[in-house]
């Protein structure tokens, strides 16, 4: 019986992978179908793996206490969905939002503050490379003490976690531009602010989208990690830990469904803002972000 | 351009920046403490001046936030005055977290180089790995880590192993994306030139693509290492709280002992110092083993 499975599951991967091989290598006459085939092959990736993984749980009957089918997470999903969007709420849309928002926009106000000073920048600058190596998850219990249970302590974590990446990135961006281009700015006889705005921040969008993807991702784990250390009721790193203690792990994974997609949602829609403004970048015109 | 200095351009602004930092650190640690020790000379029915609080706000038993000579002097005494054995001493705990961040960050550098072997030299992996690969990067993978633990040890694997997979989990996406870039760096040119020598792929791949990656392989290393400390870290959190610097730091805010808590925390950075300069000294042999100026 179990050796079936088995089998079936190899045979099932084989017969997915030719698939996915022939479809690589095969030419496409028109060009929507080959941008349907180009989404096609990741799409059935995924999809192999789900069916891999609902069949092998059936098929070995694993214990759900260790890895419940997706089905069944599936019906958890939906059938739980006040809880999941009060957790939704409570970490996504107020703590990681907010941190993310008040961090990234700290770290570039600094940024821009300190483009003035070579000495502060020569200062700053390897103290942040430094920190953003630091776990600095670790001061989420100190934050948690500071501000209380509620979300504000998530924030402080969410805002700490991201200020470093994108004071850095901010600063090594404004000094992206050349010298012949800043000295053509000074044959127009432009000031600091108008160099600044014409020239210098749009050299600088790619390297700050690079910290506000990065971060993006940062903000959700931040949240998420600082509820452990105690939160409210309510709340999404809340729901994780609790519901491992009390062996509901399909909500836990329905939880986790609901972090990736979130998680991924953000960096999708910072990443649609980065080709929209940074329009002009090889990276972006060549089709490839 | 003058040439720069050590003093001028390193060690003078980044001490003038630390300077700050602590007496900015000592101004905080007054300014948030105080309210207690008036509180406390309030229900004794006295009244305090300020250059009596000022001394006592640096010698709280459990400040809101202790002075940096409290933490260097509990740091001091956990490292140094405690045998490397006792359960009280910080060097055993950072101990536990340093094997198992080595050891995910060892198997999850293997898997990451792997992965990128692979999505290079196939199309349909690169096609249909790759953009999953990226996706799962965007996942708060940390989310994950109580699940593992728990589901590990009711498997049976417990100890070191849990831990160590999670900082392999988080440690090898920044090893693959690194690798993947590196192995494709050399340019067209380059591999026409192993083609016209009829070299079969296995040589382009030895004598090409790896030493050419070795830059992208170690800076995506030392974001790694960096993050698989994390990865242990956390996954001491749902452990209860036993060894390590997780726990350490749980333990802390569960008993209000703000002055481990910041010990621990010191500690961590330490270690995450030495990984990341350990992964540069090892960036710096092998190019200058491969010939590079330094």
């Amino acid at each position: 019986m179990k050796l079936a499975v088995l089998l079936a599951a190899v045979l099932f991967w084989l017969a997915a992978w030719a698939f996915n091989e022939w479809l690589v290598r095969r030419r496409f006459a028109s060009p929507a179908a080959e941008r349907a085939a180009r989404i096609a092959v990741p799409l059935l990736f995924g999809v192999t793996i789900l069916v891999l993984w609902e069949g092998t749980v059936r098929g070995f009957s694993i214990p759900s206490v260790l890895l419940p089918p997706p089905s069944m997470i599936w019906a958890r999903l939906t059938g739980s969905l006040p809880t999941l969007w009060a957790d939704f709420r409570q970490t996504f849309l107020k703590s990681v939002l907010t941190g993310y928002a008040l961090g990234c926009g700290l770290g570039f106000v600094v940024a821009i503050l300190i483009d003035r000073s070579p000495f502060l920048q020569k200062g700053l600058l390897p103290l942040g490379n430094f920190v953003s190596a630091l776990p600095v998850i670790g001061v989420a219990p100190i934050m948690v003490m500071w501000f209380g249970f509620d979300w504000q302590s998530k924030v402080a974590v969410v805002v700490i976690m991201t200020f470093f990446p994108m004071l850095v990135n901010t600063v090594s961006g404004l000094a992206a531009t050349s010298h012949m281009e800043r000295d053509l700015m000074r044959t127009y006889a432009a000031d600091w602010w108008q160099t600044l705005i014409k020239l210098r921040l749009p050299a600088a969008w790619p390297f700050i989208f690079n910290a506000l993807k990065i971060n993006s991702t940062l903000a959700l784990i931040g949240a998420i990690v600082a509820e452990f250390f105690g939160t409210p009721i309510v709340g999404m790193g809340f729901r994780i830990s609790t519901e491992v203690g009390r062996m509901n792990v399909d909500m836990v994974w329905a939880e986790i469904a609901v972090a990736a997609v979130a998680g991924s949602a953000f960096y999708g829609a910072v990443a649609l803002v980065e080709r929209i403004v940074t329009f002009w970048h090889p990276s972006v015109r060549g089709g490839q972000a | 351009m003058e040439r720069e200095t050590f003093l001028r351009d390193r060690l003078l602004p980044i001490g003038t920046v630390l300077l700050a930092l602590v007496a900015l650190w000592y101004v905080f640690a007054v300014i948030l403490n105080a309210p207690f020790e008036r509180d406390t000379a309030a229900r004794a029915g006295e009244t305090i001046t300020f250059s009596e609080i000022l001394p006592k706000t640096m010698a709280q038993e459990r400040p809101v936030l202790p002075a940096p000579h409290q933490v260097f002097a509990e740091l001091w005494d956990t490292t140094v005055n405690k045998a490397i054995t006792s359960k009280r001493s910080l060097v055993y705990h950072a101990w536990i977290t340093l094997s198992a961040t080595l050891l995910g960050f060892a198997m999850g550098a293997v898997l990451g180089i792997l992965l990128a072997i692979g999505i290079v030299h196939n199309r349909a992996m690169d096609r249909s790995l790759m953009p999953w690969v990226i996706a799962s990067q965007t996942i708060p993978i940390l989310a994950i880590a109580p699940m593992i633990i728990v589901v590990l040890n009711a498997v049976g694997i417990s100890g070191l192993m849990p831990k160590a997979l999670i900082s392999t989990y988080l440690s090898f996406f920044p090893v693959v994306v690194g690798m993947v870039k590196g192995l494709r760096s050399p340019e067209q040119i380059q591999l026409d030139l192993m083609h016209t020598y009829n070299a079969s792929p296995a040589q382009t791949f030895r004598k090409l693509r790896w030493p050419a990656s070795m830059p992208y392989l170690f800076t995506s290393l030392k974001v790694a290492v960096a993050i698989s400390l994390v990865g242990a870290i956390v996954g001491e959190l749902p452990t209860g709280a036993v060894a390590g610097l997780g726990a350490r730091l749980l333990a802390g805010s569960y008993y209000g002992q703000t002055v481990q808590i910041w010990a621990a925390l010191f500690m961590a950075a330490g270690v995450a110092a030495l990984l990341v300069a350990a992964v540069g000294v090892a960036h710096g042999l092998v190019l200058k083993r491969m010939g590079a100026r330094a």
